[in-house]
C-alpha cells in the first residue's frame, strides 16, 4: 500500500529538481526561483525546511548530495553558467533555536560558458569529485583534493562531446575490475542520427577520460540517464529516458591483449523498451538496490518498472500527479482525500510480481459472537482496483487471468511491454 | 533550444530514497508554463529565458513523499513480522540437524507456529477493530483481519497438502478440520440454538444439524436429534435409525489401525445400509432427516440444496469427498474435474455465465488461489498470493517453508531456490524500510545466499545514523559480516559528523575505529591548535588510552607521545620528560610548525632548579630552535610579532644558563 503525503515547499516558482540525502532524512529541493531548500525529517516523521537561500542568479537545475563522510555537502547547477558547492555550517546556538542551519557558498564553477544542466557527485571511492556538465557539450570533471577545504576544487577532466549536455551519470561499481566511467546523454534535437548517449571511461596509462562506447540505437534526445547500482555483477546497467525508456546492458569485453591498458569495448544489449509515457520521457532513476527503475515523462506519470527474478521487466506501478487542486497547498500531513487520483493508482504498488494489487473486501461488519465470520463474507465480487478517473486504458490493463503464462510463475508479462 | 509546445503539460520530477520516493510537479525541458497548485493564468513564455524572473508569481508548488510498504508500518502487525522472524531464523538452522521422519513433524511444526502467529495477530487485530471507534480505522482494521484470515486459510490448505502431504484417509480427515476450522458461523447458530428453550422446535434447528453433518461432526448431529427425539415422540424411530447410521459411519482413522481397503469395505456396507434406508421409504414422513440421509449417501443434489449452509465451493467439495469418496488420494485431487464446476455453483450468477464461456476468470484471488493449492500447483499458489495479498510477508515465509520441503527444487532447481531468494529479498527490503524493523531483515538477507549480502550491503549503509548507540548497532552487524568497507563508511560518517559538531575526542575515536589516517591527523591536528590556544586538553581519557592505534598516524603518535610529555612532567618525572621532548623533535615526529610550543615546552624545564637536560641534549635542543629560525626567511621574521621574537631571546637564554650549568655540573662530577 502507498501513502502519499505533500510538504508545501513554498516555492516561488517551478521546482525543478528534488533530492534526498544518502540516509533519506534530508532532502533538497532547487527551484526557478533561483534558491535552494533543505528539509529535514523530524523524529516524528514530519518534514520541516531547515534552510533556504539563493543560489544562483537563474534557474537551479539540480541540486545533489554529496556522501555524507564529507559531511553535509550539496552542489547545484544553474542556467547562470555556474555549479556551485555548499556546505552546512553547524550553526550557533541561535540558529539551532530556530530549527536553522546555516550554508555557505564554498565554491563557485565558472568554468562553463552555458547554461550547467546536470551536476553530480562521483562516487565516494573515488574520493570528492563532481562531474558538471553543460548545454555547450562539455563534461568537466571537479576534484577537491582536500576534503576538508572545500574552497578548493581543480578542473581535473574535460571532455568535450560535441553535442549539448543534458545529463550526466557516473558508474555506481566501486569493483577493480572497473575503471571510473561516466555516461553522458544529449537533449540536442537537430535532426542528425549522432548517438545521444555516450559513455566514458577513465584511462589509467593516459589518466584520461575517452570515450568507450556511445549508444548508438539512441539518436532522439535524451534527457535523463542513469547507471543502476552494481551488485557485484560483471556488466552494467544504464536507463536512458529519450522518447521512450530503455534499459541497456553493459557487458565489457575482455581487453585485447595487444591493447593492452587500452579501452574497454562492450557488448550492448537493450534489455528492455518502454513506450508506455507514449510520450518524451524526462528522468530515470533506481532505487537503491537497482532493482526498481522509475521513469517519468510528459504524460504527467512516475512509472514503476521491475525486473521479476528471472529478469523479464514490467510495469508494477503508476503514480499520477494530483489533478484537482490541493486545498490549501500548505497543508501537511495524509491527505488521502484530496489526493484521491494519486492514491488509487498507487495502489498499483511497487509489488513486482503484480501488476495491479487487490484488497479484500473488507467485513460488512463483525457479528457479534463471530470472531472472523466466514470467508463467505470475502467472495462478494471485488472492486478490482478501480481505476483512476483518467487513467489511460492503456497503461491499466491488468492482465487477464486466462493470459497468464501459467508456466512462468510471477512473471505475468502484460502485453507490449517485454521486449 | 526551447520545444515551445504544450505548455499547460505537467510532469513529475521524482527521486528515490532509501524509504520513501519524493515526487514533485515540474516542467521539464525548461518550457514555460505555470506551477501546477495555482493554476493562475500566465503568459507561457519560455522560462529558461525567464531566469530570474520568478518574483511576484505566487506559485507553491507541493513535494510530495510517497511511502510503499506502509503494511510494514502498521503496529498491530509488527508482532507478526517479528514473531515470525523467530521462527523462520530457527527453520534456517535446523535445517542440518533434522533428517528424515522428524524432519517433516518438525517442518509440520514451524507451518503450525506460523499459523498460530497469524492468528495471533488476527485476534490483536480484531481487538483493535472491535475497540476503535473510529469508523475509517475500524473499517482499516476490518480489512487487516479479513486479509489475516485469508492468509491463515490458505497456509493451513497449503501446510495439509505440501507441508504435511498427508496420505489417503488422513487427507480428509486433515481437510474437514481445515473446514471447520475456517467455517465458523456454524457456532453461533449453535448456540443460540441451544440457548433456546426447545432447540428442535428453533427455526435454525435442522440448519444446525445439517452443518454438523455436513461437517462430518457426527457426535454432535447425533446430540442434537436426540434433543429431536425426546421432544418430538413421533420421529422417535427415524431419528433412532438415522442416529443409528450416523454411529455407524466409517471414518478414517489418524492412527492408521486399519488399511484403506477394510475402510472401503466397511464404507460399502454402511453405505448399502444407508441406501436401504432411504429406499423402504423410513424417512419419508421427514423430509429433513430424508435430505440428511441422502447427503450421507452422498447426493450431489442433496448437497447442493445445502448450498447456503455450505457457503464456499470449498466446503463443498471437502463435504462431498467426505459423502463420496472418503479415501482420496492427494493425487486424486488434482483430478478433480468438477473443481471448477463446483466453484461455478458459488459464485455470483452473471460469473456463472463467464464461466461456461471460458474458464474461471471472475473466481476471485482467494478462490483462484485455493484452486492452485488443490491443484497442486505450487507455483501459482505463490504467483497469485503475491499479487493478491499487499505484503511480502506471507509469500516470502511460505515460499522459504515450501523451499525446506524440498518442493520447490523439485519443479526447477534453478527458478525454484531464485524464487525464495527473490521473494525474501523483496520482503527484507521492505524491512529496512522502516526504523526499527530493518534488524530482522538482516538475517533475511543473511539465508539469501546470492545477492543477499549485497543487498544487505547497499541498505545498510543508508540506516541512519541519528545516534551513537545506532551507529555502534548497525557497525557490529557489519563487523560481524566482515563488511570492512561499510565498517569504514560508517565511521567515517561518524567521524565526520563529530568533527562538525566539534566533538574531537568522539571524532578521534571514529576516525580510529575507521582506520581513517589521514582524518586521524587532521583531527591530530586540531587537537593540538586546541591545546596551543586552551593550553589543556580535552579527551584526556582517549589520548591517554591510545594505545597501539597511536600508530595509525605520525600526527597521533605525536599527540599521543606529547601528552604522554604532559603526564611525565606531572608527575614529576623531568628528565624522562625532557628526553622525550628533545626525541620528538630530533626524530621528526613533531611537526615543525609545533617546534616552537616543544620548546616553550622545555623552558620550565631549563629553569628548574636541578639540571635536567644534559649537554648534549642542550645541544641539541639549539640546534633545533636554529633550525626552526633559520627555516624563516628574513621576511617572516619582521612579521612575526614581538612575543615570538622575545619567546625566541628566552630561550636562547634559557638553553644557554642551562648550558653553563650543565658544564660546570659535568664537569665537576667528571673532576670529582
Amino acid at each position: 500500500m502507498f501513502v502519499a503525503r505533500s510538504i508545501a515547499a513554498d516555492h516561488r516558482d517551478l521546482i525543478h529538481d528534488v533530492s534526498f540525502d544518502f540516509h533519506g532524512r534530508r532532502m533538497a529541493t532547487c527551484s526557478s526561483d533561483q534558491s535552494v531548500k533543505v528539509w529535514d525529517k523530524s523524529e516524528n516523521g514530519d518534514w520541516h525546511c531547515t534552510a533556504s537561500w539563493k543560489t544562483h542568479s537563474g534557474s537551479v537545475w539540480r541540486v545533489t548530495w554529496a556522501h555524507p563522510e564529507f559531511g553535509q555537502v550539496l552542489a547545484s547547477c544553474s542556467f547562470d553558467r555556474t555549479a556551485a558547492v555548499w556546505e552546512e555550517i553547524v550553526g550557533e546556538s541561535n540558529d539551532k533555536l530556530r530549527g536553522q542551519s546555516h550554508w555557505v557558498k564554498r565554491t563557485t564553477l565558472v568554468d562553463s560558458r552555458t547554461s550547467v544542466t546536470d551536476v553530480k557527485f562521483a562516487p565516494k571511492h573515488m574520493g570528492l569529485m563532481l562531474a558538471t556538465c553543460s548545454a555547450d557539450g562539455v563534461v568537466r570533471i571537479y576534484e577537491a583534493p582536500d576534503v576538508m577545504n572545500l574552497s578548493q576544487w581543480s578542473l581535473q577532466h574535460e571532455i568535450s562531446c560535441k553535442l549539448s549536455c543534458s545529463c550526466i551519470s557516473w558508474n555506481p561499481s566501486s569493483s577493480r575490475a572497473h575503471s571510473p566511467m561516466i555516461a553522458v546523454g544529449s537533449d540536442d534535437n537537430s535532426p542528425n542520427i549522432l548517438a545521444k548517449v555516450q559513455i566514458y571511461e577513465y584511462n589509467e596509462n593516459t589518466r584520461k577520460y575517452a570515450k568507450a562506447e556511445a549508444l548508438m540505437t539512441v539518436t532522439d534526445p535524451v534527457h535523463d540517464i542513469a547507471f543502476a547500482p552494481n551488485l557485484g555483477r560483471s556488466f552494467h546497467i544504464l536507463a536512458v529516458a529519450t522518447k521512450d525508456v530503455r534499459i541497456f546492458t553493459l557487458k565489457p569485453l575482455r581487453k585485447e591483449l595487444t591493447s593492452s591498458g587500452g579501452l574497454t569495448k562492450f557488448e550492448i544489449h537493450i534489455a528492455a523498451q518502454f513506450d508506455n509515457h507514449n510520450s518524451q520521457v524526462w528522468r530515470v532513476s533506481w532505487n537503491i538496490t537497482g532493482t526498481v527503475l522509475a521513469s517519468s515523462g510528459d504524460d504527467g506519470c512516475v512509472r514503476l518498472w521491475k525486473a521479476n527474478y528471472m529478469d523479464n521487466w514490467k510495469c508494477t506501478g503508476i503514480l499520477k500527479g494530483n489533478g484537482s487542486p490541493v486545498n490549501g497547498s500548505s497543508q501537511q500531513g495524509v491527505f488521502n482525500a484530496s489526493l484521491g487520483s494519486v492514491n488509487t493508482s498507487l495502489q498499483n504498488s511497487l509489488n513486482g510480481s503484480s501488476a495491479g494489487r487487490y484488497f479484500f473486501p473488507p467485513l460488512d461488519s463483525p457479528r457479534a459472537g463471530s470472531r472472523w465470520s466466514s470467508h463467505a463474507q470475502l467472495l462478494p465480487p471485488p472492486p478490482l482496483i478501480e481505476p483512476s478517473c483518467d487513467a489511460d486504458p492503456a497503461s491499466l490493463q491488468y492482465p487477464h487471468p486466462r493470459r497468464r503464462c501459467v508456466s512462468r510463475p510471477l512473471n505475468l508479462l502484460p502485453e507490449n511491454e517485454g521486449v | 533550444v526551447v520545444p515551445g509546445v504544450d505548455s499547460a503539460a505537467r510532469q513529475l520530477c521524482f527521486e528515490w530514497g532509501p524509504a520513501e520516493m519524493l515526487v514533485c510537479e515540474t516542467l521539464f525541458g525548461g518550457r514555460g508554463g505555470e506551477p501546477l497548485d495555482d493554476r493562475c493564468q500566465q503568459s507561457p513564455t519560455p522560462r529558461r529565458f525567464l531566469a530570474g524572473a520568478g518574483e511576484g508569481r505566487p506559485s507553491s508548488s507541493s513535494v510530495f513523499v510517497v511511502r510503499k510498504d506502509q503494511d510494514v508500518y502498521v503496529q498491530t502487525l509488527r508482532k507478526l513480522f517479528n514473531e515470525s522472524h523467530g521462527i523462520f531464523v530457527g527453520l534456517q538452522r535446523s535445517e542440518e540437524e533434522l533428517a528424515g521422519k522428524s524432519r517433516k513433524a518438525h517442518l509440520v511444526q514451524v507451518s503450525k507456529n506460523y499459523r498460530s502467529v497469524i492468528r495471533a495477530c488476527m485476534e490483536d487485530m480484531h481487538q483493535a477493530a472491535v475497540s476503535a471507534r473510529d469508523p475509517a480505522l475500524h473499517s482499516q482494521y476490518s480489512t487487516q483481519v479479513s486479509i489475516l484470515s485469508a492468509m491463515e486459510l490458505i497456509w493451513n490448505l497449503c501446510e495439509i497438502l505440501f507441508v504435511e502431504a498427508a496420505v489417503a484417509g488422513p487427507l480428509l480427515i486433515r481437510l474437514l478440520d481445515w473446514v471447520r476450522l475456517h467455517v465458523c458461523d456454524v457456532n453461533n447458530m449453535v448456540r443460540e440454538v441451544l440457548s433456546s428453550e426447545n432447540p428442535s422446535k428453533h427455526e435454525l434447528f435442522w440448519n444446525v444439524v445439517d452443518v454438523f453433518v455436513l461437517q462430518g461432526r457426527m457426535d454432535e448431529a447425533r446430540h442434537l436429534l436426540s434433543k429431536e427425539a425426546s421432544a418430538n415422540p413421533t420421529s422417535l424411530t427415524m431419528c433412532r435409525v438415522l442416529d443409528d447410521l450416523m454411529k455407524k459411519m466409517p471414518v478414517p482413522s489418524l492412527g492408521n489401525m486399519q488399511t484403506l481397503t477394510e475402510l472401503e469395505l466397511k464404507w460399502q456396507h454402511w453405505h448399502e445400509e444407508c441406501q436401504r434406508y432411504l429406499q423402504d421409504g423410513t424417512f419419508a414422513s421427514n423430509s429433513h432427516m430424508e435430505s440428511i440421509c441422502k447427503v450421507l449417501l452422498g447426493d450431489e443434489n442433496a448437497i447442493l440444496e445445502k448450498k447456503e449452509l455450505l457457503t464456499t465451493w470449498y466446503h463443498f467439495l471437502v463435504t462431498r469427498l467426505l459423502y463420496c469418496h472418503p479415501t482420496v488420494k492427494p493425487m486424486e485431487l488434482r483430478c478433480l474435474k468438477c473443481l471448477s464446476f463446483i466453484m461455478s455453483c458459488y459464485l455470483p450468477p452473471q460469473s456463472s455465465m463467464d464461466l461456461f464461456l471460458g474458464g474461471e476468470s471472475s473466481a476471485e484471488p482467494l478462490d483462484i488461489i485455493l484452486m492452485a493449492a488443490f491443484e497442486f500447483e505450487i507455483h501459482q499458489v505463490i504467483k497469485e498470493c503475491s499479487i493478491a495479498l499487499s505484503n511480502w510477508w506471507f509469500v516470502a515465509h511460505l515460499t522459504d517453508l515450501l523451499d525446506h520441503c524440498k518442493l520447490l527444487q523439485s519443479h526447477n532447481l534453478y527458478f525454484g531456490s531464485n524464487m525464495r531468494e527473490f521473494l525474501l529479498l523483496e520482503y527484507a527490503s521492505g524491512l529496512f524500510s522502516h526504523h526499527s524493523l530493518w534488524q530482522l531483515g538482516v538475517d533475511y538477507f543473511d539465508h539469501c545466499p546470492e545477492y543477499g549480502r549485497v543487498y544487505l550491503e547497499l541498505h545498510i549503509e543508508r540506516i541512519p545514523l541519528n545516534t551513537e548507540q545506532k551507529a555502534l548497532k548497525v557497525l557490529r552487524i557489519c563487523e560481524q559480516r566482515q563488511m570492512h568497507e561499510q565498517v569504514r563508511s560508517i565511521c567515517k560518517i561518524m567521524a565526520m559528523k563529530a568533527l562538525r559538531n566539534n566533538r574531537l575526542g568522539s571524532a578521534l575515536s571514529w576516525s580510529i575505529r575507521a582506520k581513517d589516517a589521514a582524518f586521524a591527523t587532521l583531527i591530530s591536528d586540531r587537537f593540538l591548535k586546541d591545546y596551543c590556544e586552551k593550553g589543556c586538553f580535552s579527551d584526556l581519557d582517549l589520548i591517554d588510552n591510545l594505545g597501539p592505534s597511536m600508530l595509525l598516524s605520525d600526527r597521533l603518535t605525536f599527540l599521543g607521545k606529547y601528552r604522554e610529555f604532559h603526564r611525565l612532567y606531572g608527575e614529576k618525572r623531568f628528565s624522562e620528560a625532557a628526553k622525550l621532548l628533545l626525541m620528538l623533535m630530533t626524530a621528526h615526529i613533531a611537526p615543525c610548525s609545533f617546534w616552537m610550543t616543544l620548546l616553550t615546552d622545555a623552558l620550565p624545564l631549563l629553569e628548574q632548579k636541578e639540571i635536567i637536560f644534559s649537554a648534549e641534549q642542550t645541544y641539541e635542543l639549539m640546534r633545533c630552535l636554529e633550525d626552526l629560525t633559520a627555516g624563516k626567511s628574513d621576511k617572516q621574521k619582521f612579521q612575526d610579532d614581538d612575543v615570538e621574537t622575545m619567546k625566541v631571546e628566552m630561550l636562547r637564554l634559557a638553553l644557554a644558563r642551562n648550558l653553563a650549568r650543565v658544564i660546570v655540573k659535568e664537569g665537576t662530577l667528571e673532576g670529582s
